[in-house]
Formats: structure tokens, sequence, C-alpha cells
């Protein structure tokens, strides 16, 4: 057998495309089954079975989802509740919810009628990012399913009205934060939003909203089904379930696979990806959990599990759980020079410490990069980093500074040997040439 | 962040399409009234498969349509990078993914492959036909390297691969978008090692649930249910 996951304990069952991706092969897969019983239980009911199963948010923060669902009024009041999915799957490595989103759309719809059933709410958007053009025709056209066949809208089989609409974003990687989100999905600039207030006082059009992610939704109605001690039943405690898991860059077969947490990394890469390129002593580090996170170096990545414990006593995250794995020809600071231009093109401009901070990493880095930089400012551009991270409003300046500092807590010997090699080809110092001619 | 500005020059006048027309009221109506507002990027990206590229017109004829003040929508289009603010190539509005993932496997070739071919990125090609833009992350990181080419993702490519996928759109008979090395979605090269089980699909799944795992006692009156 490959890797830990049983087929039979698999939610993601069409993950590679390979069956029909329309309704009725969605019901012959085991979607939409049983919806009816779930939606007789009460909201509470729902809230707890999911807290039960362990499940954290799959969207990189790893927050309780049952728990968030919580936080909703208990009742609803003239404000209507909004469910909002966030489908803006935009942080570098991870190619997760495409998959759910072209190849199992309906296990997320059904999972946006239990979860706004759960939050009392009776509509729910989908924000996709722009350019999943594909995905969101797929997804359109499942919905337009769902609706044919009243499974959900106004007066369904399953007696919750429930309205599903799917937008669009413009490629902002900000609006995968949820108040940017939020702001895009109201027609604005996607610049976040100071909280509190909390989505689930004040969110969409300023009414109770909860905001989740696609994979967080789309896992729901399978636990419910086969009930919370089974999804329990993977990982370890406080990691629990199955995770999909994208893996990208230096290994023979990048693919995206749905596995147990906590399984090591190592197995993962070996058994699902063919290996490391070139044997696992040819690794030099590895970006576990989507740009945003700190490295691991190769040492630490041999017994490192994908969880979320394991990946954070690391000083790394399990993020998205999307992997990017860099081998011993990588040129690891460029790699990191080129995620700062990322976060500075990302930059929304509204807070002046990453508008400006993320500009400047980034001209450090490439300076870095080649070795012109000079050594003193190797903690000059911690310092800076570490006075980005924390003082702005969302998360991008913290995802910003993060990827910096993993470098050079693990290679910042490389950094240096490059700076002193850069100067040991030149004699003078840049401009006393001329100093000595005046 | 990138600083984006309107094109020099703009063309007299901006008018939707019967067609597009049609689609702009399906948009609005996705969102509760008085908050028509919300449709703003989705119109936006109408005028932009209409016209090619979003005008300055065009920005008045959407903050009109929505009830939005002209200079709401002017920073919507200047701030979403997905919006062409310049006439892009007739035939091919090239994007090639250029983030760590990308590049660890290659997209430096490609680029250097477009930068050779078409010349400076974000302009329009000597002959028109083309604009090639390096952009980020566009989240196929496991079918890396890619490029996004009028809207669709070609998957897996090479230098080599790349330029028959590019000729073929400058010949007007676009490829099919997908993996050029025919994997099937993100499944491993060579075919999926997982997903084999037959029992997944033989309709055992579909069979009726006759109860739900922890189900809650019914309320006295209605018929007693298993519990598993």
């Amino acid at each position: 057998m490959v890797g830990i996951l049983e087929d039979k304990d698999r939610i993601f069952t069409n993950l590679y495309g390979l069956h029909d991706w329309g309704l009725e092969g969605a019901k012959q897969r085991g979607a939409w089954n049983g919806t009816r019983l779930i939606l007789e239980q009460s909201p509470e009911w729902v809230c707890d079975q999911i807290k039960t199963s362990g499940l954290r948010g799959r969207g990189g923060a790893g927050f309780s989802t049952g728990l968030k669902w919580t936080f909703m009024p208990k009742a609803e009041s003239e404000r209507p509740h909004y469910l909002v999915i966030n489908a803006d799957e935009s942080e570098p490595g991870t190619c997760k919810d495409r998959e759910i989103l072209r190849n199992d759309p309906h296990l997320l719809i059904e999972g946006a009628l239990i979860a706004s059933y759960a939050i009392r709410a009776h509509t729910c958007y989908i924000y996709i990012r722009g350019e999943y053009v594909h995905e969101r025709e797929r997804l359109e056209a499942a919905i337009k399913q769902a609706y044919e066949a009243r499974l959900i809208g106004k007066g369904n089989v399953h007696g919750w009205d429930f309205d599903l609409f799917v937008t669009h974003g413009g490629g902002a990687y900000i609006c995968g934060d949820e108040t940017a989100l939020m702001e895009s999905l109201e027609g604005k600039k996607g610049q976040p939003r100071l909280k509190p207030p909390f989505p689930a006082g004040a969110g969409i059009y300023g009414c109770p909203t909860t905001i989740n992610n696609v994979e967080s939704i789309a896992v729901v109605g399978t636990i419910l089904r086969r009930g919370a001690s089974w999804f329990a039943g993977f990982g370890r405690p406080n990691n629990t379930g199955t995770k999909l898991m994208a893996i990208s860059g230096h290994v023979n077969r990048p693919c995206v696979v749905e596995e147990t947490m906590s399984i090591p990394l190592r197995q993962l890469l070996e058994d699902h990806c063919g290996g490391v390129r070139g044997g696992w002593g040819n690794l030099k580090a590895v970006i576990p959990g989507g740009s945003s996170v700190r490295m691991i170096p190769a040492h630490e990545a041999e017994t490192a599990l994908m969880d979320f414990d394991s990946l954070s006593a690391l000083k790394s995250g399990l993020g998205t759980a999307a992997v990017i794995v860099m081998d011993q020809s990588t040129d690891i600071v460029r790699a990191i020079a080129r995620l700062s231009y990322f976060y500075k093109h990302e930059s929304c401009g509204q807070c002046t410490p990453c508008r400006e901070g993320t500009g400047w990493m980034w001209r450090v880095m490439e300076r870095m990069a080649t070795g012109e930089a000079e050594m003193k400012e190797i903690d000059m551009l911690l310092d800076v980093a570490s006075q980005i991270e924390g003082h702005t409003i969302c998360g991008l300046g913290d995802a910003a500074a993060w990827p910096i500092q993993g470098l050079f807590r693990h290679f910042r010997h490389e950094v240096e040997e490059r700076i002193t090699n850069y100067r040991a080809g030149k004699p003078h110092v840049q401009g006393a040439s001329l100093q000595a001619a005046e | 962040m990138s600083v984006r500005r309107l094109a020099a020059n703009q063309p007299d006048s901006f008018a939707f399409s019967a067609e597009s027309l049609k689609q702009v009221k399906w948009w609005i109506a996705k969102f509760p009234e008085g908050r028509q507002q919300s449709a703003v990027i989705p119109l936006l990206w109408l005028v932009q498969k209409q016209q090619g590229w979003v005008s300055e017109p065009s920005i008045r004829v959407v903050a009109e349509t929505l009830g939005m003040p002209v200079i709401r929508v002017y920073e919507v289009a200047t701030f979403y990078t997905m919006f062409m603010l310049e006439p892009v190539g007739s035939h091919a509005l090239v994007q090639v993914c250029g983030t760590t993932p990308c590049m660890l496997r290659g997209a430096n070739d490609l680029k250097a492959v477009c930068q050779r071919r078409f010349g400076d990125r974000d302009h329009l090609s000597a002959d028109g036909k083309v604009t090639w833009q390096e952009v980020e992350c566009l989240g196929a990181c496991s079918n890396a390297p890619m490029a996004a080419i009028n809207d669709y993702y070609y998957e897996d490519l090479t230098p080599e691969t790349f330029e028959q996928v590019l000729d073929a759109f400058i010949a007007g008979k676009p490829r099919a978008p997908g993996s050029v090395i025919g994997r099937q979605g993100s499944a491993p090269e060579g075919g999926p090692q997982v997903l084999s089980d037959l029992a997944l699909y033989d309709g055992s799944a579909a069979k009726a649930l006759k109860s739900i795992p922890n189900a809650e006692p019914k309320k006295p009156g209605k018929a007693k249910e298993a519990v598993q």
C-alpha cells in the first residue's frame, strides 16, 4: 500500500477527475447520501459533531471549525446570516482546493448546505479566485445541477431554504484574508479590516458571517455520515483527520494527495512523489505549509510529521499542507528572494510597515542573492523583518517576514559565504577608485 | 503593491453587448437588493472578455450600471491585477507563473522563451498578436511550471512544449488546456497510485443511509431511531 490512508477512508474519491464530477457521479460515490437525516438534527448537534471530530480549519490558520460556527448568533435577527466559502486559493505551493472545485464540487455544495444550517444562514457565497476560470465554470454547472434536482434553493427537499452563489476575485492574493475577502465581496479594494468586530458579529454587509476554507466545508458531509470518531481516528490528538496535501518542487512526481494528518513528511514524499529528486540525501530544505511558513532543513524534515504541532515545534507550520521541496541544486537565497518579491507585489498598501517593508526586504534579499549586500545588513534585515511581523492589520506582514527568518535561521552561513565570496575577487571597495582620484 | 495606471490612448466610448448585458443582470441578481456594488469585479471581467481590456469609458459604464461613483470602480480596476489596463495581443495573453514553486521547476526558462519571441513583458509583441506577463502563483503548483493563456492553464511545460503551445495560439488553433504531458489532473506522472479500490465506485456508497452515527434521540412521539 502507498502511504497510510486506505482508499476506503478517502473523502475526495474523485480527486484526479477520473470519474464523473456531476451530480449522478457524485451521488454514486456517496455525496448527498443521508443529508436529510443530518438536517433533521439540531444546528447545535452539527457544531458539536464537527467539534468532536477535531476538524481544524484547512485554510492555514487551523482554528477549530465547529467552534467557529458556535460564535454565530443563536437566533436570526433582522440581519440575515451568511456563510462565505474562501476559494481564493493563492498561497504559493497550494493547489488543493482547485481539485475539489473542479472534480468533487458536489461535496462542497453539500457541505455548504450543512454548514449554513449549522450557523442558521440561508445564503452562501463562494468566493473563487479570478484565475480559476475553468474551476468556476465547473462549479457553476454543479450548482445548477443541485438547483435543478431541488437539493438546494428555496423549498428544497432538505427543508432548509438555501441559496448558493459563486462570485470571483480579480487576482489579488490579499483577498485570501477573510476580512479582505469580505471587502472584495462587497465590491471594494481588497484591504483587510480591523478585528474586532469579528465576522461572526459584523461580516459582509454588516451581517453575521462565517468564513471557511473550501476543504473545511467539503469534508463536513462525509464526517457526519461516517461519524466524528471515524474522522478523529486519523492522525494524532489535536491534529486529527485526513488532509489534502499538495507537493511541488524538486520531487520526482509532484502531486496532490489525500493523506492522514501526522503522516511523516519523509513517507509522504517517498510514497506518493517518488522521493526527492536525486534521493533523500539530495534534499536541502522543505517549506512544509505554503510559502508563508518558515522552511525546515533536511535533517529536521527527516523526522517531521505533517501536522500542526510537530511543525510548529520546528518553528514552522502546517499552513495549507503545501509542501515545497528544494534539493541541493537550489539557490535557496534566490528562492526566498522570489517569495519576497511575491509579498512585495501582493501587499495591499494599507499598513505602512508592510507596504514599505516588503519592498525594502525584497531589494535587500536581491542583493543578498548576488552577494553584493554587506554583512551587517543581515542583522538589519532580520531587525526590519521582526518590526514588520505583528505590526500590520492582517497576516501578510507576518507571512512576508517568516520565509526570510526561516532562511537565516538555517542557512545564514550560506548568505555570509556568498557575501564574502563576492568581495573576494574584488580587492577594491565600490567607489574607492573615485575617492582616490579626488 | 504594483503601480497600475490607465492607458494613455483611450477609445471614445464603451457599451455592453446584448450578450454581456444578460450576464450583467445575472450577476447583479446574485446579491441582495441595494448591494449591487458587489458585482463590480465580475462586471469589469465581462468588460475585459468583451473588449479584451478595461478602458476608461468602460469604467464609467460599469459605475453607471451599478450606481457607484466612478472613482470607486477606478480603484477596483487598478487594484486587481487581472484587469488589463492596456490593449492586449489579438491571439494570446500569456501569463507565466514565476513564483517559487514554478521557478524551482524551470519557470525562468519559460520567461526567457517569451522574452526572446515577444520582447519585453507587459507590452504588445511587434506583430500585435501576443502580450506576455509574469504573474504570481496561479495555484497549480503540483503541475509546475505552468502558464495561463487566454484564461486556461497549460501545465507541466518545458521550453520546447511551451513553444509548441504558443505556436498553436499564434496560428489561431489553440491546443486543449491542461497538462501537456498528459497527466490526469494533479495525479503523479505515470498515473494515480491511490483511489484504485473499485468498491468506491460500484454504487455501494449510494445505498441510502437509514441512520447517521451519534444521532440525537428523537423527540417523544416520533419513531425510534437506531443509534450506532
